[in-house]
C-alpha cells in the first residue's frame, strides 16, 4: 500500500489492477531539437475537439498559450534568457528581472553552449528555448488518487485519464497536481486534461502531437525504451559539450516515481515552468491522518472534559 | 523575519494551479461542518448529563449546520447535479471521498437525533442517532484539515501537522459559542468550557504552524488573508476572555458566542486564502523544493565523499 503512495513502481498498470496489460507508453519531449512551431498544440486541440481558450498577446516571447489547462494539453514555452556577460560584473545592476543572470543558477559557467539553441549577436545575445509540455502522466498521479467519485483512472497503458461521464467537477484534482496542468473548464464545470490520446492508442496509432511533431522532439513509444533513447541522447549532448542539458521526470526514484511523459531540457526546471522537484502529495497522506485522527480524538476528549466540573 | 529568496521562474507565472474551490461556499462549508460535527459531541454530553436545553439547541446546531454546509459543497461543485457521484466509490487516498462517507452519515444521524427530540417521537431511536452523530463529529471537523494538506498548494501542504488541531480548535469554539448564544447562561457552562478549550486549541496550533513553516507561513501573516488570520485571533482571544464572565449575564454569553462564531468563520476564509495566495506565487513552489534539493545534495556529498560523483545534472538525477 505505502509503495502504491510514493516511491518506485515498476508496474503502474500492474499496481492498478490490470491482470494483462500493454506496456506502459509515454513521451519523450527532447526540447534541444524543438523549434517552437506548435504543431503538437494545434494537432492536440484538432484531434481531441477542444474548445478554444482565449486569444490574448501576452508579450512572452511567442508564447501567447501561457499555460497548460482544460483545453489546452500542449503548451509551448518560449524562454528567451540572455546569455551571461563575457565582461567583468562591476556589480552594477542589471537588465532583466533578479535571478535571469545565470551567474546565481548554480550551473557550470559552459561557454554558449546547445549552439543550435544560441543565438548570439555579440555581446547581447540571447538563448532561445522552447519547449512542449503536457501532463507528465505520473506514476503516482495525485490527481487520480485524491479523486473522490473515480473519474480519473489509469488506462492498462498507464497513463491517465479523466472520464467526462463521471466527473462531476468537485475540482480537487487542480490543486493536487504538482505541475499545475490539469483545470476545470468553467463553462462546462468539469476537469480535463491530456489523455495522451486514449482513442488513438486503443487503435495501435501514435498521439497526435508526437504525430504532428515535425522535428521529433515529442518521440512516442513504450516508457522503458523512451527512458534509454533519453539518456543516449543525454550522453551525447554532453558529450558536445552541452553541459546545460538535463533529463526531466526520467528518474523512477524521484517524487512522483517518474513521469510517463518525460523531457529532456537546456536550462533548470523552473525557468520553463516546471517544479523543480515535485513530490506527489500522498507521500505523506499516512501521516495526514494520523495527524487529522488525532486531532478528532482530542476534540472528543475535549467535549467529554466540557461536562467535569463545577456547575457555574 | 525570512529574507526574499531569490529564484527563476517562467515570466514569474505559477506553477501550481489555483484552487478553483468557490468563495464563500468552501470556506462556508468548513465552518458549518466544523461547527456541527463539535455541537453533536456537545449535544451528547447534555443528554448525558440531562441539560435539556443545551441539548435541544446543540442537536439542532448539529443538523441544520450539517445541512447548510453540505448545500454550500454541494453548490461548489462544477456539476451539481452528479453530487451522488461522491459516493460511487470510496478512497481513502481523496479526503473528499472519505469526508463524503462522513458528511453523508453524519447528517441523516444529526437530523434524526433533532427532529427526534423537537418532535418526541421515537425517543430512544433518536437518542441512538445522536451517538451515531457524536462518534462521527470529530471526523467532520477536522478531516477538511486532510482535504486541504492533502494538495500540492504549499501553505496547505505544509501545514498538514497543525491544520487538524486549528480546525478541531475552531469548530469547538464555534459549537461552544453557538450553545452560548442561544442558551441561558444557567444551561451552558459546558459550552462555555468547550469554547474556551477550543480557544486554546485552536490558537496555540495556529502560534505552532507559523513557527514551524518558515517561509510558508508568509501567506497566513501577509495581505489579506494575514489580516484575517490576525482578526480571527484576536476575536477568539476576546470571546475566551471575557467568557469568563458569561456566567451571569446573558447579554454578555450572547456576544461571547456571537464572537466566536465570527472567529471561526474567519479562520476558515484566513486558511482558505493563505492557500490560494501560496499556489498563486511562485517563489513558494521553487524556493522550497530548491531547498529541499540542496539539502539532499548535501546529504549525498557527505555520504560518497571523494567518490569522484558527477553532479552535472543534477535536479532529478538518478542518486548513483
Amino acid at each position: 500500500m505505502t509503495n502504491s503512495l510514493w516511491g518506485r513502481l515498476d508496474d503502474v498498470s500492474g499496481d492498478a489492477g490490470y491482470e494483462e496489460h500493454p506496456p506502459r507508453m509515454g513521451f519523450f519531449t527532447d526540447t534541444s531539437v524543438c523549434i517552437g512551431c506548435k504543431a503538437c498544440e494545434v494537432a492536440c486541440k484538432e484531434w481531441n475537439e477542444l474548445p478554444e481558450d482565449g486569444y490574448q498577446l501576452t508579450g512572452m516571447s511567442y508564447d501567447n498559450t501561457q499555460q497548460l489547462g482544460a483545453s489546452t494539453w500542449r503548451h509551448v514555452a518560449f524562454v528567451e534568457k540572455p546569455l551571461h556577460p563575457t565582461t567583468t560584473d562591476l556589480g552594477l545592476p542589471g537588465m532583466g528581472p533578479p535571478g535571469w543572470d545565470t551567474h546565481e543558477s548554480g550551473l557550470p559557467q559552459a561557454a554558449p553552449s546547445g549552439e543550435d539553441q544560441a543565438t548570439e549577436s555579440g555581446e547581447g545575445g540571447i538563448r532561445w528555448l522552447m519547449s512542449s509540455d503536457v501532463c507528465k502522466h505520473c506514476t503516482h498521479a495525485a490527481c487520480l488518487d485524491v479523486c473522490p467519485t473515480g473519474s480519473l483512472f489509469r488506462t492498462e497503458f498507464g497513463t491517465v485519464v479523466v472520464q467526462p461521464d463521471i466527473c462531476n467537477g468537485c475540482g480537487y484534482c487542480v490543486p493536487a497536481c504538482p505541475y499545475g496542468v490539469i483545470d476545470l473548464r468553467k463553462e462546462d464545470g468539469r476537469a480535463f486534461k491530456c489523455t495522451l490520446c486514449y482513442d488513438r492508442l486503443k487503435d495501435g496509432q501514435t498521439p497526435a502531437c508526437a504525430q504532428a511533431c515535425p522535428t521529433q522532439s515529442i518521440q512516442y513509444g513504450e516508457v522503458s525504451e523512451l527512458r534509454q533513447r533519453a539518456d543516449l541522447r543525454l550522453a551525447e549532448l554532453l558529450d558536445k559539450g552541452v553541459d546545460v542539458a538535463r533529463l526531466y521526470g526520467r528518474d523512477p526514484d524521484d517524487g512522483v516515481g517518474g513521469d510517463g511523459a518525460f523531457f529532456l531540457l537546456l536550462d533548470e526546471p523552473e525557468v520553463y515552468g516546471l517544479p523543480p522537484d515535485p513530490v506527489v502529495t500522498t507521500r505523506d497522506l499516512v501521516t495526514i491522518w494520523k495527524h487529522v485522527g488525532a486531532a478528532a480524538v482530542t476534540l472528543a476528549g475535549l467535549g467529554v472534559a466540557s461536562f467535569f466540573g463545577r456547575r457555574s | 523575519m525570512v529574507p526574499e529568496a531569490e529564484f527563476e521562474s517562467y515570466y514569474g507565472r505559477q506553477i501550481v494551479k489555483t484552487p478553483t474551490w468557490k468563495s464563500p461556499d468552501v470556506p462556508l462549508y468548513l465552518f458549518f461542518g466544523g461547527m456541527a460535527g463539535a455541537s453533536a459531541l456537545l449535544a451528547e454530553g447534555a443528554a448525558l448529563s440531562g441539560d435539556l436545553q443545551l441539548e435541544r439547541v446543540a442537536r439542532t446546531v448539529a443538523a441544520s449546520g450539517a445541512g447548510v454546509g453540505t448545500v454550500f459543497l454541494i453548490h461548489d461543485l462544477g456539476r451539481p447535479e452528479r453530487f451522488l457521484h461522491m459516493l460511487r466509490v470510496l478512497k481513502v487516498t481523496s479526503p473528499l471521498s472519505v469526508g463524503s462517507y462522513v458528511l453523508a452519515p453524519f447528517s441523516a444521524l444529526a437530523s434524526a437525533a433533532a427532529a427526534a427530540q423537537l418532535t418526541g417521537r421515537l425517543p430512544r431511536i433518536g437518542r441512538l442517532a445522536g451517538v451515531g452523530a457524536a462518534v462521527f463529529g470529530p471526523l467532520l471537523t477536522t478531516y477538511t484539515a486532510a482535504l486541504f494538506s492533502n494538495t500540492a498548494v504549499p501553505a496547505w501542504h505544509e501545514a498538514y501537522r497543525e491544520l487538524p488541531f486549528v480546525f478541531a480548535g475552531s469548530g469547538a469554539a464555534a459549537a461552544g459559542g453557538a450553545a452560548m448564544l442561544l442558551t441561558a447562561p444557567a444551561q451552558s457552562a459546558p459550552a462555555r468550557r468547550m469554547a474556551l478549550a477550543g480557544a486554546a486549541l485552536e490558537l496555540s496550533a495556529a502560534e505552532l504552524l507559523k513557527r514551524r513553516l518558515g517561509m510558508l507561513a508568509e501567506p497566513y501573516e501577509r495581505g489579506r488573508p494575514g489580516r484575517l488570520m490576525r482578526t480571527a485571533s484576536r476575536l477568539t482571544a476576546l470571546a475566551a476572555v471575557a467568557s469568563l464572565f458569561a456566567g451571569r449575564s446573558r447579554a454578555v454569553s450572547m456576544m461571547c458566542g456571537a464572537t466566536y462564531l465570527t472567529a471561526s468563520t474567519l479562520t476558515r476564509f484566513g486558511v482558505f486564502e493563505a492557500g490560494l495566495a501560496s499556489a498563486r506565487d511562485p517563489k513558494y513552489t521553487v524556493v522550497p523544493q530548491r531547498e529541499r534539493i540542496a539539502r539532499r545534495q548535501a546529504a549525498g556529498r557527505a555520504a560518497d565523499e571523494g567518490k569522484g560523483s558527477s553532479a552535472t545534472h543534477t535536479a532529478t538525477a538518478p542518486g548513483s
